[in-house]
């Protein structure tokens, strides 16, 4: 008789994730609240991104953030701060990315009464968040001028699961030698329908852009 | 650095599987990993060591990987080739219209139980 007895398994391992993100997608969508998800490196500038675009948008949805971040809570009280909406802060105790369920539980944290749009800024991290569905009806990143045109070559899952990609500090492009132009085309050969919105979050130029296309997500999902 | 991520996950899923077949100790996971699926097998193994020792069910088990080498298939000549030598440039013909045939799993294969 064998040593070992072997139970076939033959399963995803992200599998389970992709059921959950369905779910909870699919509950969002009845109750009518739009989750975004944003995703980028460290330092690309979310959160000003995000205080700029909210601070747009306020008078137009009721919107709630949902900030992920490994430790401390500085990204929550800023959005609050800035803005004056409802935020709220999740660790992920060590995680490089948040999955579906964890996604359901910081949902579960807010006051969705009336909410139209939740954003969800993920670790920053442009590898793992990637690889888990996290239930939201878009994804988004960011990617920073620094940060450098070939990462949509570097990086190619992050920019081929983005709806969007918006391309922050756009004013120091000078600088960086940044090219705006193979940028783009780099984009395009891993998702010729991204659609790509250059900004620089400081002086708030081009920020209306990607406003406008957040709004007219919100609404679609809403008719 | 998600290898700790993805173990939870396996870990998640052995727990349930070994539920499922009344299992109360697992000697070994064997996983299947794409070549391209961006996992690291070594830090996988590394993590797995912490964290599934601290499972009774999965104290001491091992981890056995199985490496799936990533194949991509041209859409214009038809023909396969290594996806890691060529990318996504098709060597035959230079068409870049191509698809990873596989070599993207991160996938359960089986469970060892001991027989006693």
């Amino acid at each position: 008789m064998d040593k070992v007895r072997v139970i076939e398994i033959k399963k995803s391992v992200f599998a389970e994730n992709e059921q959950d993100a369905n779910a909870l997608r699919q509950e969002l969508k009845d109750r009518g609240v739009y989750l975004l998800n944003l995703m980028s490196a460290p330092g690309s500038g979310k959160t000003t991104t995000l205080i700029k675009t909210i601070n747009l948008l306020k008078d137009k949805l009721r919107i709630a953030v949902m900030e992920a971040d490994i430790d401390s809570d500085v990204d929550a009280v800023k959005i609050k701060e800035a803005t004056g909406i409802q935020s709220i802060q999740l660790h992920t105790g060590g995680m490089c990315h948040l999955d579906a369920e964890m996604t359901r539980q910081g949902l579960d944290g807010l006051d969705l009464d009336g909410v139209d749009l939740v954003i969800l800024e993920n670790v920053g991290n442009l590898v793992c968040p990637a690889e888990f569905d996290t239930g939201a009806a878009r994804n988004a990143m960011i990617l920073s001028v620094p940060e450098g045109h070939d990462k949509p070559l570097k990086y190619p899952l992050m920019f081929s699961v983005c709806d969007v990609v918006v391309i922050n500090k756009m004013d120091v492009a000078p600088y960086f030698d940044f090219d705006l132009e193979k940028c783009k085309e780099y984009i395009a050969m891993r998702n010729p329908n991204a659609k790509v919105i250059p900004i620089c979050a400081k002086t708030g130029e081009g920020v209306e852009a990607f406003a406008q296309w957040l709004l007219e997500q919100v609404q679609t999902l809403k008719h | 650095m998600h290898e700790l991520g993805i173990v939870f996950y396996i870990i998640r899923d052995v727990k349930a599987a070994a539920a499922e077949n009344s299992v109360q100790r697992i000697s070994a996971v064997v996983m299947n990993i794409g070549e391209v699926s961006t996992v690291v097998p070594e830090y996988l193994t590394d993590c797995w060591r912490w964290a599934a020792d601290k499972e009774p069910l999965l104290k001491g088990s091992e981890l056995k990987i199985n490496m799936i080498p990533a194949v991509t298939q041209c859409q214009d000549c038809g023909q396969e080739y290594e996806t890691v030598k060529y990318g996504k440039t098709c060597p035959h013909c230079g068409s870049g219209n191509t698809f990873l045939l596989k070599g993207n799993e991160v996938e359960i294969k089986e469970i060892e139980v001991p027989n006693n």
